[in-house]
């Protein structure tokens, strides 16, 4: 772990976006996620890292209830977002997924233009009263996304047609153009070269500043480029919370040192 | 020897080429086959072919030209006058084929000896009462140049299929001959399997390929033939079907089509909103039991005969729409009509344009689904803002697909919608449709050669152009989507 480079960054607020509370998943029989505990803050990149197959996307997904999609799925324990049980009856998972926005793992723009993609969310909602309003919100997210400059002239071409960085960070403007208040993303580059990589890593920093990012990555590096808090998960446990810095250079749990150090793939 | 006994002659010469061409090869490596250039098997599979394949291609092509020898030297011993027409020399070709076979069956039977047969060469004349006698239902007289030309017609058929069988397991046996000379280690056996199995497969395309172009073809010729008896404008631009076997036929081809396009139009307004509703609700909303209840009887739906559902037409739902509908409105008095076959059509369809579609909205990726309820769209608004968009032009592709087959149904049109032959808005009359004519015009005592009876390939050829047109345009459209995730 020569290369790596621990951020550490100026952290402007501490105030918890999301708490998470004794969260357990359930797939059918098969216990998926056991009792974890996660705070989210205002104005940090949060990574959860593990060795795949370890409940990272479940945990993920529990943040913007896309688990209510797959029918096995189970959630129990509490999730408060600012102080609001997202899983209590009264919350309608619709709206809620417009506040918590979600980036995957492969890009997947709609097969519509660049411009109806990223004006799908504001559409869905209502959150323009018109064309010029709405255009205003597409440029700005496409800006927020860094890819205006390179698309600006070519809105209305379909959105598949770009490059695979370039897609990846059409659905990032497309997340934000909802205006949500998380933005969760799960393994955003694994798909991607190293120089889209960098590019959307780049993205993910100065996002900060205005959402609660959550990234779950399989590289570590990647997770100490772009983090300040990093969650270590194995086999459906949270084994280990802290700063970025400390989980990289100073691991409390032995099964955290020996992921770090590339003993537990 | 029977054809069957030389067939599967011809397969156990094989079955052992492939044994011995895999011991063969086998034992040339001092029984260590890693020193074969192919697995053993291979060797095998390629002694089979060359003892099966030349001697079965041969069989196929010697059925084909055996009929045409016997019958040239048969009709040359009839001794026919010289300008014979073609009707007469099949006439007597017919009476020849029928005492042969009276003959072999008395023969077979043993109600008639070979000697007995030779004996009536000198007077052939109660040779029928004889073979009546021996159970023959023939009511032919045998005259002497009969008998003449029977004898050869018999003699020529029995000295051919001896032949063949001794040219055919010939030909077999030789290819196990070359095959196990052939078969030495550094022999390449699975590249040589490899090109016969690819040519075969070839062969299989071609014929498929050849029986389309020969249909198309016999059908153009009819057509034209059709034309130069009929006027073409008559038959484009008529507005009258009126078939008059006396002559003055008028056959205007546009109250047909307009009766296939209406009763097309009202099966696909029904199959259309049910099938790909009923494709929606299984692939986005139904649990996985629910889908694999109703999936399988859906489809159901499509394993019924046309026919019965053309009964379904006649006696339920042409009755009720008439009673409940037609009459009380005063829309008609008739119990067949456009409305009784289009809805049974569509009922017909709904299974094809469900089924389909379904297959199209399961290919549009899961992450699609993600992305839209990601962004907090409803399960509705994600079927209609992402999903039915990204799987349209397959679903219009399965709609254009159910259309031509909508168009070229003839069952339930005949029971439901009636055989007269009109133009008329009013879907509670009976009309008619292309398929149901070139039925009727083909069916009864008539002869083949007027314009009336050839009319009916006209519109067969019609029909073939529309669909065909159709089936262009709906695979097309079926393709360029299938790229659009690939
Ligand atoms: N839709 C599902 N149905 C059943 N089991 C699932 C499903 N998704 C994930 N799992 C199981 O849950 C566990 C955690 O998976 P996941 O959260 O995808 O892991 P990670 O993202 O850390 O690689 C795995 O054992 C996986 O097999
Ligand atoms: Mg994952």
């Amino acid at each position: 772990m020569n290369d790596m480079r621990i951020v550490e960054r100026l952290v402007s607020t501490n105030e918890i976006k999301i708490a998470a509370r004794d969260v357990n998943v359930h797939y059918g029989s098969s216990h998926a996620l056991k009792g974890v505990d996660v705070d989210i803050l205002n104005g940090h990149v949060t990574a959860f890292i593990g060795p795949s197959g370890c409940g990272k996307s479940t945990f993920l997904r529990c943040l913007n209830r896309m688990n209510d999609t797959i029918p096995s799925a189970k959630v129990t324990g509490s999730i408060l977002l600012d102080d609001e049980d997202i899983y209590d009856p009264k919350v309608d998972p619709v709206r809620l997924r417009a506040k918590v926005g979600m980036v995957f793992q492969k890009p997947n723009p709609f097969p519509k233009s660049i411009y109806d993609n990223v004006a799908y969310g504001p559409k869905i909602h209502g959150l323009t009263r018109s064309r010029a309003e709405l255009d205003e919100v597409v440029e700005t997210s496409l800006k927020k996304a860094a890819l205006w400059n390179e698309v600006k002239d070519r809105l209305h071409a379909p959105g598949t047609g770009l490059s695979g960085g370039q897609q990846q960070r059409l659905c990032i403007a497309r997340a934000v153009a909802t205006s949500p208040e998380v933005l969760l993303m799960d393994e955003p580059c694994s798909a991607l070269d190293p120089i889209a990589t960098a590019q959307v890593e780049e993205l993910i920093d100065e996002l900060r500043t205005q959402f609660a990012v959550v990234i779950v990555t399989h590289s570590m590096q990647q997770a100490a480029r772009v983090s300040q808090k990093t969650a270590f998960f194995h086999m459906g446990n949270l084994v280990e919370f802290g700063e970025t810095g400390q989980i990289f250079t100073n691991p409390h749990d032995p099964r955290t040192e020996s992921y770090i150090s590339g003993k537990i793939g | 020897m029977p054809l069957f006994w030389t067939f599967l002659i011809v397969l156990a010469i094989a079955a052992l080429a492939f044994v011995l061409g895999r011991r063969g090869a086998v034992a040339r490596t001092a029984g260590d086959s890693r020193q074969l250039h192919s697995l053993p098997s291979y060797y095998g599979w390629y002694s089979f072919i060359l003892a099966a394949v030349p001697a079965l291609v041969v069989m196929i092509m010697w059925i084909f030209v055996q009929p045409i020898v016997v019958e040239m030297r048969t009709v040359s011993a009839l001794d026919l006058p010289e300008a014979v027409s073609t009707a007469d020399q099949n006439a007597a070709m017919r009476q020849v084929r029928t005492v042969a076979m009276a003959v072999q069956d008395a023969l077979a039977s043993g109600a008639m000896t070979k000697d007995q047969l030779a004996a009536f060469a000198t007077d052939p004349a109660p040779m029928g009462q004889a073979l009546r006698d021996a159970g023959s239902s023939m009511l032919v007289t045998v005259t002497p140049t009969l008998y003449n030309a029977v004898d050869v017609y018999l003699g020529t058929s029995n000295m051919l299929a001896w032949i063949m069988t001794v040219v055919i397991i010939g030909l077999s046996l030789a290819g196990v001959f070359v095959a196990i000379s052939r078969c030495r280690p550094d022999f390449r056996a699975r590249n040589a399997v490899e090109k016969v199995t690819m040519s075969i497969l070839v062969m299989a395309s071609v014929i498929a390929i050849f029986t389309t172009v020969a249909i198309v073809v016999s059908m153009v010729f009819e057509t034209t033939n059709f034309f130069s008896q009929h006027s073409w404008i008559d038959f484009f631009f008529g507005t009258t079907w009126s078939p008059a076997f006396q002559g003055q036929s008028q056959l205007g081809l546009l109250p047909l089509l307009w009766g296939t396009l209406y009763i097309s139009f009202i099966a696909l307004l029904v199959a259309v909103p049910v099938g790909l509703f009923t494709a929606i609700y299984l692939s986005e909303y139904a649990t996985r039991r629910m889908r694999s209840i109703v999936k399988p009887l859906i489809e159901i739906l499509a394993g019924i005969p046309t026919i019965v559902y053309g009964l379904f037409a006649l006696i339920t739902v042409g009755p009720l729409l008439r009673d409940y509908f037609a009459q009380p409105l005063g829309l008609g008095t008739s119990g067949s009509s456009v409305m009784t076959a289009g809805l049974v059509m569509g009922i017909m369809l709904i299974p094809f344009v469900s089924s389909l579609s379904d297959d199209i909205i399961n290919a549009v990726p899961q992450s699609m689904r993600d992305a839209s309820l990601g962004l907090g769209a409803t399960p509705s608004e994600t079927i209609r803002q992402v999903i039915v968009p990204a799987a349209l032009p397959g679903i219009v592709g399965a709609i254009l697909l159910a259309a031509s087959r909508a168009i070229g149904e003839t069952m339930i049109v005949v029971l439901g919608a009636g055989a007269a032959a009109q133009i008329g808005l009013n879907p509670f009359e009976a009309m008619t449709t292309i398929t149901v004519k070139i039925v009727s015009q083909l069916t009864g005592d008539t002869d083949f050669n007027s314009p009336e009876t050839l009319v009916a390939f006209a519109l067969g050829l019609t029909l073939f152009v529309i669909t065909l047109g159709l089936n262009i345009v709906a695979l097309y459209i079926v393709r360029t989507y299938r790229e659009q995730y690939e």
